[in-house]
């Protein structure tokens, strides 16, 4: 397995045997009404939003980026899509209103990033600190209560038996996944992360790379908006998509991106909000009060970070540097040599 | 314009010279527009209702000028003032209940500025994490908004000050002016201070140079944490009450006052005067909101949003210039 995904992938299974010790029957999948239900589902599901801003994110903070206007944007474009239809438009035009706003925001955030030439972090500062107002400014401070049936489908719905919501992130991501790695797309977004200078001096468009990654990641967040305002069937622009974005960056960072910038990796990202989803549904599912949800997750970041951190991994255990390297069958012998 | 202005004024004074013009017509506007505005006590108001605040954005903006961030502090908050309200019921006194709350505010700083420091994680995630442990913390405390009836807080609750001429203000203010006053001495004026700005300016450099650059991390993450506690025992004399839902988003608002009275959020550059400047702004901005009457709440969020948009634009043109 690749190395960098060990550690998110071990959390994960950890988490998911913890479960299987409180709840015998937590990794079952059942068949009920002609869906699959099951804990492992109910991850899923919960966790499509959280795993559509993260894409999104990989890869802004691939290119030594970040976007903390997401939260913002997914209350905007919930608050949008919900407003819209209450007023009587329809669903599909609704979500498509709210999805192109979305993009632009992302646009502008990207326009400050690459034209303006403003550090990522202050550029989506401004969105993210406005963009809240705006969502309550678009829901008059109001939570707007939608009841047709076919807007819910998108968050709470089914479809080929799964949660139409893990179908669509799925989409995402095979979309994703196929635009950087099947394309020369990702190799793009790493160079102008590894050396923004350098790839420009080598002939590649970093301005518009940038844009284009800030604009995917407000259209995951719209989407990601559109999927929470669906799934309670209500658009709250206080708290819809709160501290999403903190999340979305744990996610990646679990996931094994480096906040520096450049090499990604999209499996780890997911693997990352699924520790994330998976941590926050163990903390309800064993028992422990879920107050201390936040603590749980400060701990297990620490834990996380500080084993990715090749600084602490030198100075904790200097004599188990390297030979991990290699494939599985050597390990074992050294470590029986040590 | 602005090479009349860098002949009268060095240009470094800019970015605060814009914000103070920027706080005085705001003050004018509000004075022409709204009846009783324009008076000292509207301003000492600001003050009052924002001593808090005033405090945090002091410790970070040591924390931004070596170049980092602390997202920590409004959980920090928080926590010191749910630990200040449990352990007056507990009936600690309440000398003592302020040592523990800023030992356990500059403790955790300090924890952060070790993660930050010894095992290279990046400022954002640590004090991120930091965030997520206060908050939690909190929260195992207790989920209800606790009352605090001790008798000498609810004395500095309640205390005014007269300053005569009817003025008056309350004793945190001068617990944060004093904060204020105690913070620019060591920025500006001590060897501390200097290798702040030259951690921030470039820590490699700093580093080669021979400065204490480990010490000066650990320090500014610590102050940081220090002046979150008491920023948190400043909103216990506010509110009089610890509940674990207090400050939220604090650290934004912090980071806005900062970036507002000018401090480069990459590292280096900026004056304690500014954030000082920046928390008045953004008090005023709550105040004509309050006497306009008719503007929601959100607006604030907007025109604090505008504003930052504004400024840092304002230094993206001062910063090119340079080159």
């Amino acid at each position: 397995m690749n190395r960098r995904l060990l550690w998110p992938a071990v959390v994960l299974a950890l988490l998911l045997l913890l479960n299987l010790l409180f709840t015998p029957g937590f990794l079952s999948i059942e068949v009920k009404d002609g869906h699959f239900y099951g804990s492992l589902i109910d991850i899923l599901r919960f966790g499509a939003p959280l795993v559509l801003v993260s894409l999104g994110m990989t890869l802004v903070i691939a290119t030594g980026g970040i976007d903390l206007s997401v939260g913002s944007v997914v209350a905007i474009s919930g608050a949008l899509a919900c407003l819209a239809i209450s007023e009587g438009t329809g669903v599909l035009a609704a979500v498509a209103v709210a999805v192109a706003v979305a993009l632009v925001l992302g646009a502008f955030n990207g326009f400050l990033v690459a034209v303006v030439g403003i550090q990522p972090i202050v550029a989506t500062l401004i969105l993210m600190v406005a963009g809240r107002g705006l969502a309550q400014l678009i829901t008059d401070g109001q939570i707007i209560t939608v009841t047709d049936a076919n807007f819910k489908v998108i968050g709470g719905g089914y479809l080929l038996m799964l949660p139409f919501g893990i179908l669509l992130a799925l989409v995402v991501l095979a979309a994703t996944v196929f635009l950087t790695r099947r394309l020369a797309l990702g190799l793009l977004i790493e160079s102008v992360g590894g050396n923004a200078e350098a790839s420009r001096l080598a002939g590649l468009r970093s301005r518009g790379i940038l844009i284009t990654v800030y604009a995917f990641a407000a259209l995951c967040a719209g989407i990601a908006g559109v999927m929470v305002a669906s799934n309670v069937s209500s658009a709250d622009g206080n708290n819809a998509g709160l501290w999403i974005e903190l999340d979305a960056i744990l996610a990646v960072v679990i996931g094994g991106t480096l906040l520096t910038g450049g090499r990604f990796s999209l499996g780890g990202t997911v693997l990352g909000a699924l520790v994330i989803q998976t941590l926050t549904t163990t903390i309800y599912s064993i028992g422990v009060p879920p107050e201390t949800t936040l603590l749980f997750k400060a701990l297990v970041v620490a834990a996380v970070c500080l084993l990715q951190s090749t600084a602490f991994r030198s100075k904790v255990f200097p004599q188990r540097e390297r030979p991990v390297a290699r494939p599985a069958t050597t390990k074992d012998t050294t470590e029986v040599a040590r | 314009m602005t090479a009349l202005t860098g002949a009268v004024v060095p240009r470094k004074y800019l970015p605060v010279l814009v914000t103070a013009g920027l706080f005085a017509a705001m003050f004018v506007a509000g004075g022409a527009r709204y009846e009783g505005f324009f008076s000292t006590q509207v301003v000492l108001n600001v003050f009052i209702d924002n001593a808090f605040l005033l405090v945090v954005a002091v410790g970070m903006t040591f924390v931004i000028l070596t170049g980092g961030i602390d997202l920590s502090v409004g959980s920090m908050v928080a926590l010191a003032t749910m630990v200040a309200a449990v352990l007056l019921n507990a009936g600690w006194p309440p000398v003592a209940v302020i040592v523990v709350v800023l030992l356990i505010g500059a403790g955790l700083g300090l924890g952060m500025g070790c993660m930050i420091h010894f095992f290279e994680i990046q400022p954002f995630i640590a004090t991120l994490a930091g965030m997520f442990l206060a908050r939690g913390l909190c929260y195992t405390i207790g989920t209800d908004s606790i009352p605090i009836t001790d008798p000498t807080f609810t004395a500095a609750a309640q205390t005014q000050i007269g300053l005569g001429g009817g003025l008056w203000i309350s004793p945190s203010v001068l617990i944060a002016v004093a904060v204020v006053g105690v913070a620019a001495y060591v920025l500006h004026q001590t060897r501390f201070g200097r290798t702040v700005y030259a951690t921030g300016g470039n820590e490699q450099s700093a580093r080669l140079m021979g400065l204490p650059v480990a010490r000066t991390k650990l320090g500014v993450y610590t102050i940081s944490g220090f002046c979150s506690a008491l920023g948190g025992l400043l909103l216990a004399f506010y509110m009089l009450s610890g509940y674990g839902l207090h400050a939220v988003g604090l650290e934004l608002d912090a980071i806005a006052a900062v970036v507002i009275g000018g401090t480069l959020l990459t590292g280096g550059s900026g004056f304690l005067i500014g954030t000082v400047l920046g928390v008045l702004i953004l008090g005023l901005i709550q105040t004509v909101i309050s006497f306009q009457g008719t503007l929601s709440s959100w607006w604030t969020k907007i025109f604090v949003g505008l504003l930052l948009g504004v400024f840092i634009l304002l230094q993206r043109v001062i910063t090119a210039r340079k080159k």
